[in-house]
């Protein structure tokens, strides 16, 4: 805060002599004689070359600090950590103490530090929650960290902040923070294989007949892709396609319809699917609680 | 005009050729400079190999270094001759220099058609591979520059075009051989001395 | 004097196509400038349409990635880098006193590869293959950070478009540079020692040894990227054990400096222009000389700034936040002294001074934002959002883009006899200066509230609208100043009223020859005994030389 005080007396101190001078310096139009020529002046020079070193030293000194105590490399006591996987163009988020795999949205409980390792799938990405802390990009063959502490309930966007590509602008986040019991209830189901109910329309079936798997797990199903988000809890998130839509029934015939009608050039494939296909499909992912 | 003072200083300036040749010398320097701060950063960072140490031989390299030194040492001396009006002295030391230079380039040509011949190394097999050809090959391509256009003041040489009063622009192309052969000292010391 | 020696092909295209004239390559650079300056402009109106509204659909996604990349690149080295080159080529001749540049063919050869350059990078609309392999134009971002541009992310050919042409262009600016330095270093008139040339010169002088530095790399990089797409090499192969940051960091030892080279000129012609107008000689003309080599120098030790969000150590931001720090002290000294320029004149507000006051004010505002962004933690807020955006438009459009105008206004009248309209100039000025604030001034707040860079569509609800709608609206207005600008200067030149040779009073040695100028500057070489040799003329009876 120091430094927009000091920006702010500086941004006066110079438009106002200029200002000044520009009124009270205009020519009156009937002056014919040259105003006098003052080619420098050592101490006012001297003036305006050491105080400026001064402020910048200053402002040097507290952002040194700064840094150091913000240190983002060590995990806080008691954080909750969640291993965070930028891919082209959605978010990854793994939680290795809690041992299960979900994507887009990250759930955190209140009041609890959350430290992040940050990891790039593909390009450079950057996790940025603008209400909960600074960005740190996502390098590949580099882990960054991050942490914040989110100290009201409530849902907090944010978005990639490094260009990525082509849906660099649909790579959205949500963060949602929410009370500790319902976190856990949240961990708890999160952590269940997926539930298996009857689909008439043989949605399963359908879904491990096709192509789907080779990308999407879903466990306790099928476990051989991890390209593409894990789909074991899709229902359990408001969005898809990395924040792109709502997670209706609708927006999901559309995505498999063609991928591109919501996020062109995503990396899912339009898949040609019949309509009776993905009326079976749907079916089964509804049921993916 | 008797506005200005009695005397007016007239500023010393330097001929156009040195200042010109500076500037392409210090472009270059910061030409050199990436490479080989791309090579070092990347020393040692390939995850499959061949590395260093099993590849390059420091031998072949010291010999190379030695003529290409020694060029340096040819070019001052044709130079020296050539401003004492010496026509023969002058043709006899540029060829030494221009054999030397082309010494060295075989060398290198020898040292590459092991590396890819027979330990089938190239630019594709590793961040080592990509950065050594990278940063040894643009050196050699400096080289090979220099060698044909000291082959080429040689010939208008050899048929009687160069003076005494052509000495300051062959000084030019001696700053360049000199360049040449210091990025070959940095370039020797980064990638067979400390890099293996 | 030189005749011009019988040619049976001559005609004016083969005259300027071949000539080697300091001043016609200067011209041939400036009007090349201004057209890619109006396509990039258009390429930014674009994208003002595109983001006006949340989840517009007027650009596709690869199209409007392939904009912002050729806005940016295209307004970095083939606006700015040629207006800049032009003017220096142009003038610098004139100002100390020569008859041409040191290299006048090496002049012509570098201004004909920035020509084919540029072309090559405007071809790829045609020939090149994006991201996805369907749109024309490189769209990886004008920095094209590793390794979103390796053949893996980006197929088509549009990224080897990209490299290849601003090498082609890059090679031209070496060589302009190694042509600048050495004229200004030995062709100085009689009297003109190093302290006694314009500020102009100076600036140009540490501008042209800057791009000697800086250019390399990037020509370096570039050749890496391109033996990587073209020939399997590894240098940004993350597969490979590359590390991207190489790219960024050796990228921005380029990049900042050319933050640098392009305001440099600016300052140059503000320098220039704010003495005259003011009737003042500038002041601490000494510190305004060892303020710019210390920029030269800084300018070399600040490029990590670009890079505060890649999680550097501790030691290594606090380093580059501190340098970024006290490069604002010789750029706050430079701006103090045209205050106090300004400051017991008789300011008179002709249009390429109200540009230069426009410079001086908005560039204050761009460098203070820059300030903000160099306390790390709060980069870490703002990097990579519209608040980055404004900065640097503030820096780059407010700055320097309003002393190319000033400069454009003040020596039009000496390149071409003819004078700009000066009440269609003054509406260019108010119609751009409004556009600009309304345009950029609401990026910073967008900023603030979360808007990244880089994006071609936005959600509703995130409080990002009213800033953008206003952005849009701005750019809106933006287009009247530069179609009155457009019609200025083709009416001017045509029925512009005659300059004569030396119409603002002015004092530096360009005004002491005809307007436009013969073909070998002057008649006589002059020789000269102060910083401002025509005021000596003018003023016989108190001349500057007492007191230098």
């Amino acid at each position: 805060m120091l430094v927009f005080g000091v920006i702010g007396i500086i941004f006066v101190i110079t438009q106002g002599a200029l200002v000044w001078s520009l009124i009270r310096y205009r020519a009156k139009g009937n002056e014919i004689t040259e105003p006098p020529q003052i080619y420098g002046s050592n101490p006012i020079e001297l003036a305006w070359t050491v105080i400026p070193i001064l402020i910048v030293f200053i402002l040097f000194l507290v952002t040194t600090r700064t840094i150091y105590s913000l240190d983002m490399q060590e995990p806080p006591e008691g954080a909750l950590r969640v291993k965070v996987t930028g891919h082209q163009w959605w978010w990854e988020f793994e939680y290795p103490d809690l041992d299960f795999v979900t994507a887009g949205e990250l759930h955190v409980p209140k009041g609890v530090p959350v430290f992040l390792d940050l990891r790039s799938a593909d390009v450079i990405h950057s996790f940025w929650v603008p209400r909960l802390s600074g960005k740190t990009d996502c390098i590949p063959n580099r882990e960054n960290h991050l942490w914040f502490q989110a100290d009201e309930i409530g849902t907090w966007y944010g978005q990639c902040a490094e260009f990525c590509g082509t849906q660099h602008a649909k790579m959205l986040i949500r963060v949602i923070s929410e009370e500790e019991s319902e976190f856990e209830a949240w961990v708890a189901n999160q952590k269940l294989d997926a539930p298996q109910v009857p689909t008439p329309l043989n949605g399963k079936e359908m879904f491990l007949s096709l192509a789907c798997v080779n990308c999407h797990n879903v466990n306790g199903i099928m476990m051989q892709g991890g390209f593409a988000p894990n789909l074991t809890h899709l229902m359990s998130r408001d969005t898809i396609a990395s924040g792109a839509a709502e997670n209706t029934p609708e927006n999901l015939k559309k995505w498999l319809r063609d991928p591109n009608s919501i996020k062109d050039e995503c990396r899912m494939p339009n898949m040609m699917l019949t309509e009776t296909q993905i009326d079976s499909l749907v079916e089964f992912l509804t049921t993916l609680k | 005009m008797t506005s200005q003072p009695n005397s007016i200083a007239v500023p010393k300036m330097l001929p156009h050729g040195h200042v010109g040749m500076m500037s392409v010398i210090t472009t270059e320097i910061f030409f050199f400079a990436t490479l080989i701060v791309v090579y070092l950063a990347y020393l040692g960072k390939s995850i499959s190999g061949p590395t260093p140490e099993e590849l390059l031989s420091i031998g072949l390299a010291s010999i190379n270094t030695v003529a290409l030194l020694a060029s340096s040492v040819t070019i001052i001396l044709a130079l020296k001759a050539l401003r004492a009006s010496n026509q023969k002295k002058f043709l006899t030391w540029l060829l030494v220099t221009v054999a030397l230079g082309a010494w060295f380039l075989v060398g290198t040509a020898i040292e590459w058609t092991g590396l890819v011949g027979d330990a089938h190394f190239t630019l594709q097999t590793n961040l080592f591979g990509s950065t050594f050809y990278t940063l040894v090959g643009f050196h050699a391509f400096h080289v090979t520059f220099g060698v044909c256009a000291l082959s080429f003041i040689w010939f208008c040489g050899f048929m009687g075009w160069v003076q005494k009063k052509h000495h300051q622009n062959i000084e030019y192309v001696s700053w360049y051989w000199h360049f040449v052969d210091t990025v070959w000292i940095a370039v020797f010391l980064v990638v067979y001395v400390i890099g293996r | 004097m030189i005749d011009k020696p019988y040619s049976p092909r001559s005609s004016k295209l083969h005259e300027w196509v071949t000539t080697a004239d300091h001043k016609k390559l200067g011209v041939m650079y400036i009007v090349c400038g201004i057209i890619y300056l109006i396509v990039a402009g258009c390429e930014a109106l674009m994208i003002r349409w595109q983001l006006a509204v949340p989840e517009n659909d007027v650009l596709s996604a690869e199209t409007y990635n392939a904009f912002f990349t050729m806005h940016g690149t295209t307004m970095i080295f083939l606006v700015g880098m040629p207006i800049l080159l032009g003017a220096a080529n142009y003038f610098i001749p004139l100002m100390i006193g020569a008859r041409d540049m040191a290299f006048p063919r090496l002049n012509a050869f570098g201004f004909w590869l920035f020509f084919f350059g540029g072309l090559l990078l405007y071809f790829s609309f045609l020939g090149g293959q994006g991201l996805s392999g369907e749109e024309g134009a490189p769209d990886v971002g004008w920095f094209a950070y590793a390794p979103l541009t390796s053949t893996t992310f980006s197929p088509g050919s549009s990224t080897d478009y990209w490299i290849i042409s601003l090498f082609v262009a890059g090679m031209g600016s070496i060589m302009t540079a190694i042509n600048l330095v050495t004229t200004i270093l030995t062709m100085r008139c009689k009297g003109m020692t190093l302290m006694k040339m314009p500020i102009f010169a100076w600036m140009m002088l540490v501008d042209a040894i800057l791009i000697l530095i800086a250019l390399p790399t990037l020509t370096a990089i570039q050749i890496m990227l391109l033996l990587d797409r073209q020939f399997g090499a590894h240098f940004f192969d993350a597969q490979a054990g590359a590390d991207p940051l190489i790219w960024q960091h050796l990228f921005w030892f380029f990049g900042h400096p050319e933050v640098y080279i392009l305001i440099l000129p600016g300052f140059a012609f503000v320098s220039e222009v704010t003495p005259v107008f003011s009737r003042k000689v500038l002041f601490g003309y000494p510190l305004m000389v060892i303020a710019t080599i210390s920029i030269g120098f800084i300018a070399l030790g600040v490029w990590a700034h670009h890079m505060f969000a890649t999680g550097l150590s501790p030691t290594v931001l606090a380093y580059f936040s501190g340098a970024t720090f006290l490069i604002g002290v010789p750029t706050g000294m430079k701006i103090f002294n045209w205050i106090a320029t300004l400051w017991g004149g008789q300011i008179r507000f002709a249009t390429p001074m109200l540009f230069a006051v426009g410079f001086i004010a908005m560039f204050t505002i761009g460098g203070l934002t820059g300030i903000m962004l160099a306390v790390v933690p709060m980069d870490w807020q703002l990097s990579d959002t519209y608040f980055v955006v404004g900065h640097f438009h503030f820096v780059l459009f407010g700055g320097l883009l309003f002393a190319i105008f000033s400069g454009f206004f003040y020596w039009f009248p000496k390149v071409t006899g003819k004078m700009l309209n000066e009440t269609l100039g003054k509406w260019q000025f108010w119609f751009l200066f409004a556009g600009f604030l309304l345009t950029f001034g609401p990026m910073h707040f967008s900023g603030f509230e979360g808007m990244p860079r880089r994006i071609y569509t936005y959600m509703p609800n995130r409080g990002l609208e009213f800033y953008n709608m206003l952005s849009s609206i701005g750019a809106v207005v933006q287009i009247f100043g530069f179609g009155l600008f457009v019609v200025n200067v083709l009416h001017s030149l045509r029925k512009g009223k005659p300059a004569g040779d030396d119409p603002w009073d002015a004092w530096t040695l360009e005004w002491s020859t005809t307007s436009p100028p013969p073909p070998w500057n002057f008649a006589t070489i002059p020789s000269i005994a102060s910083r401002r040799p025509l005021w000596d003329t003018k003023h016989p009876d108190d001349p500057d030389w007492k007191y230098e």
